[in-house]
């Protein structure tokens, strides 16, 4: 039975829409707007849409599909917005909507629930996806992939990632990590690390890296077992309960180590942990626990920038310019920190990108289900990269750092533009090295 | 008028023509082009995307010929309704226009595509040392070419005028698909009539601008900004008026009520004198020296007429400091309610005074929340309602008060619109303030340029009884 509008206003979160003027100051930071050039690719087009729906001008909620599923989610618009229309929470809902009522093929269903509910939440299997990139990477396959040209045949148009995939850890490296690493000077804070869950797997060097730098700064860390995935790819795809599920898994094992702050290293996880307290909001027996949960969350910048990085050695005649995290700026609005970090390391040349806001196309896994309209925005995005003529291009979170990678790639420049993550700059500048560097 | 709904034959030529853009027509994009700043919707039949001004000129031929509504649009950040597809038809999104962005500093000049954002503009000329002065508040995401449209002004308005005052040339389809140029490169140029005036502010109803030539000025050197607080509103309006006549022009004078300023308060603590009934934010601009001396000027006059503090901003932190409240109005009252009425109507200077005697009276009578702030020292206030469009109740005694707003301006020897047009919104008054043959001479006009009415119809002429419906 179809719903009744007043039951689609409120799934929708109709009311929210009305605090959109339709001014159109979202339209110049819009990733998808000024690439696409089409209202329909913009905020303020898709709330009408929604209003539309919401005013039963529109009763198909498929017309929604297709300008719903190519935003990115960087929530570039709620910065710009002068009523402050709360877009994520919209997007959200209606992408949940759309969801509902889609009837997906049966190898995507499949694929979705393969991948949400069951690989991204566990553990062992990031944790196997970890072992298989290592194998795949020292077993000579991928050697003799990429010279067979098969990798350019995948599906999805996986071979363009392929090239850029960090260096794999080895399953006994992995296996060594440390729960627990003790501050290396006065102890200041006790923080949890947030491993999360393609970081762990992809980016697990980093990972070290971070508690190393964090134990270097004045930090005891702790890892906790237990704790999940984020929960954002499920958010972003729709499935709402599933996040719930997630967030509740991990506040539970976050509350159990008692530390003063849950630190983590990606800007799009940490914007999904700093909004556990809206996700839960309606939830009575988790609502304080979430909101708890969410006031102790904090990018690592953040805690680097308080407690101080030691010993940065300087750097000779390095350009350096930042791709900004949109979950990072435009949510968890860290903005100052990562700035100044990078400021900080004596001899470097810090140099702003022109639209230094605007999102790079990586967005989750937007780059892999929509990649051409993803590469489109990449290529915007490189064209200011290449006018800073910088030989660093420092990220905050991992779907940037790939993406940026792969731009690098794309333009030719890979011999002479390094993309890393600001923990791996840091790290290098204070000499600091994972034992697989080794 | 009969107009015609586009059938799939027409489809089929708009498309042959358009060889170089996009013909939008699925569902998603028709509804993304049916509304602006303003109110109501409305669905065109098909949106179309180029940058040829060949093809846009073809289309408008084979609108002409099969009697089919056009209507160009830049960002649709209208708030009197100027680009909505009324009757249907074909929306030509010229926000796609944006290549054209030249600065001839020798001829003082600038030569502009109508897609380019009037901020990049400001960028360029400012690049050259130069400037370019109408500053709509939107000018970050307004096009130059709906600012053309509409005539927008800004708060520099005050000291600089409006758009129509720095257009010198323009290229123009008109309705019958020619494509022709007004004016030229010359600051002096009077042959023939004015045709350029007669289109800048005619709201795409007389063609579409594919090109201007605006006057560029000489960045003035420097500005200085104060604010003068007042515990009574009509002292304000005397500050401002005391002020203009003594022979200093500020670039602005911005006026907040005490609504205003409770609701930025509200928003985000500044420390505005919350206690106060006004205030006003004066800037000047030009030599350091006589800005010195003019703003200490401002400031006794000020005082002279009951402002019970003023103060001076020392550098340009606290100058961004100042004009922040000014800033915050527009997002921290729609915190209030979510509807905002943005009226725009204007009085002589020297009715200041009296037009804010009449807001509070209007906004007693109606029991309706009205905030007064805006571009007090052209007499341009802006009158804001802030209200529920849920709410028919409300919204009918919203009608009456904007009506009666209308009236108390025009009766003042005042004006409708200071800077966003007439549109659909304010259609209804126009006879109150032209007289019908002032409204018919108009129209006149418009039936030579455009005799098959397919230009953006049913904007600034009324239809019979048409009145302003906000519910």
């Amino acid at each position: 039975m179809e719903p009744t509008r007043q039951a689609l206003r409120e799934e929708l979160l109709y009311d929210k829409t009305n605090k959109c003027v339709q001014c159109g100051y979202c339209l110049p930071v819009c990733p998808t707007y000024t690439t696409f050039g089409k209202e329909t690719h913009s905020p303020r087009g898709r709330i009408n849409l929604v209003k539309m729906v919401g005013e039963g001008r529109i009763s198909d909620l498929s017309v929604l599909e297709e300008p719903f599923d190519l935003c990115l989610g960087c929530r570039a618009c709620e910065t710009a917005c002068p009523t402050g229309v709360e877009y994520g929470a919209i997007l959200e809902a209606t992408r949940a909507a759309i969801v509902r009522r889609k009837r997906f093929t049966v190898p995507v269903r499949l694929l979705r629930k393969a991948m949400l509910k069951k690989v991204f939440p566990s553990r062992k299997l990031m944790n196997l996806a970890g072992h298989s990139m290592w194998l795949y990477e020292k077993s000579g396959l991928q050697t003799a992939l990429r010279r067979s040209g098969v990798a350019e045949k995948l599906p999805y148009n996986l071979g363009a990632f392929e090239a850029i995939v960090p260096r794999a850890v080895s399953p006994g490296e992995r296996g060594s990590a440390a729960a627990h690493v003790r501050s290396r000077k006065e102890k200041k804070y006790t923080v949890a690390f947030f491993t999360g869950c393609i970081m762990d797997a992809m980016f697990h060097r980093i990972n070290r890296l971070s508690i190393q730098l964090l134990a270097e700064a004045g930090c005891d860390v702790l890892v906790v077992p237990n704790q999940t995935c984020c929960g954002a790819l499920h958010a972003h795809a729709g499935e709402m309960e599933e996040a719930r599920e997630l967030a509740k898994r991990n506040i539970e094992a976050f509350e159990a180590s008692q530390a003063d702050f849950v630190v983590n290293n990606a800007g799009g996880c940490g914007a999904m942990l700093v909004e556990y307290g809206h996700l839960l909001a309606e939830d009575d027996a988790w609502r304080e626990r979430a909101a708890a949960f969410s006031a102790k969350s904090r990018d690592i910048s953040q805690i680097l920038a308080e407690c101080g990085v030691p010993q940065l050695a300087p750097r000779a005649n390095e350009r350096v310019t930042y791709q900004r995290s949109c979950h990072m700026t435009n949510v968890q609005k860290v903005t100052r920190e990562p700035v100044e970090l990078i400021k900080s390391i004596p001899g470097i040349q810090y140099i702003e990108m022109e639209q230094a806001e605007m999102c790079c196309g990586s967005a989750g896994i937007y780059n892999i289900v929509h990649y051409d309209a993803s590469m489109q925005i990449l290529d915007e995005k490189m064209k200011q990269a290449k006018k800073t003529d910088a030989s660093v291009i420092i990220t905050t979170n991992p779907g940037c750092l790939l993406q940026m990678k792969l731009g690098v790639e794309r333009e030719g420049l890979s011999g002479s533009v390094r993309v890393l993550h600001l923990v791996e700059y840091l790290a290098e500048a204070a000499g600091i090295t994972a034992s697989s560097d080794k | 008028m009969n107009w015609k709904a586009l059938t799939a034959d027409h489809l089929t030529e708009i498309k042959s023509i358009v060889a170089t853009g996009r013909v939008l027509t699925d569902e998603s994009d028709r509804y993304s082009y049916s509304f602006d700043g303003s109110f109501g919707t409305f669905l065109p039949d098909v949106v179309i995307q180029t940058k040829s001004v060949q093809e846009l000129a073809a289309l408008v031929k084979l609108a002409n010929r099969e009697k089919i509504p056009v209507y160009p649009r830049g960002q649709s950040t209208s708030l009197s309704g100027g680009p909505l597809p009324v009757k249907g038809g074909m929306v030509f999104d010229l926000s796609v226009m944006n290549d054209v962005l030249e600065i001839h500093e020798e001829d003082l000049v600038a030569v502009v595509s109508p897609g380019v954002l009037t901020a990049e503009i400001h960028k360029a000329a400012e690049q050259k040392g130069l400037m370019y002065p109408p500053d709509p508040s939107s000018s970050h995401v307004s096009t130059i070419g709906g600012n053309l449209a509409e005539n927008s002004g800004g708060p520099r308005g005050l000291k600089y005028g409006v758009t129509k005052d720095y257009v010198i040339g323009l290229e123009v389809i008109t309705p019958e698909g020619e494509i022709i140029q007004t004016g030229g490169r010359t600051v002096k140029n009077v042959t023939g009539y004015d045709l350029t005036k007669l289109i800048v502010g005619s709201e795409g109803t007389l063609g579409i601008i594919t090109k201007a030539v605006l006057r560029l000025i000489p960045k003035p050197q420097q500005t200085a900004t104060l604010m003068a607080i007042f515990d009574s509103l009509v002292d304000a309006g005397s500050a401002i008026s005391k002020i203009l006549s003594s022979g200093i022009l500020p670039s602005k004078m911005e006026l907040l009520d005490q609504a205003s300023m409770t609701a930025v308060e509200q928003y985000e603590p500044l420390g505005l004198p919350v206690d106060a009934a006004a205030l006003i934010l004066i800037e000047l601009d030009g030599h350091p020296l006589a800005l010195r001396e003019e703003a200490q000027q401002a400031a006794e006059l000020s005082r002279a007429v009951g402002a019970r503090e003023v103060r001076i901003a020392k550098d340009k932190k606290e100058e961004a400091e100042l004009w922040r409240a000014r800033k915050l109005v527009s997002p921290a009252i729609v915190r209030i309610k979510p509807t905002k009425i943005s009226e725009d109507a204007t009085v002589p200077r020297s009715k200041i005074p009296e037009m804010c005697e009449r807001l509070q009276a209007i906004r007693e009578r109606y029991g309706i929340h009205l905030v007064v702030f805006g571009h007090a020292g052209d007499g341009n206030l802006h009158p804001n309602i802030i209200c529920d469009k849920s709410d028919p109740d409300e919204m009918r005694r919203v009608e009456q008060a904007v009506a009666e707003i209308f009236k108390a301006a025009v009766e003042l020897g005042g004006t409708l619109s200071g800077e966003h047009g007439i549109g659909t919104m304010k259609a209804p008054f126009m006879e109150m303030e032209l007289g019908a043959c002032g409204l018919d001479m108009m129209k006149r006009i418009k039936q030579a340029w455009d005799p098959n009415q397919i230009m953006n119809p049913g904007k600034i002429f009324p239809e019979p009884g048409q009145k302003l419906e906000l519910s």
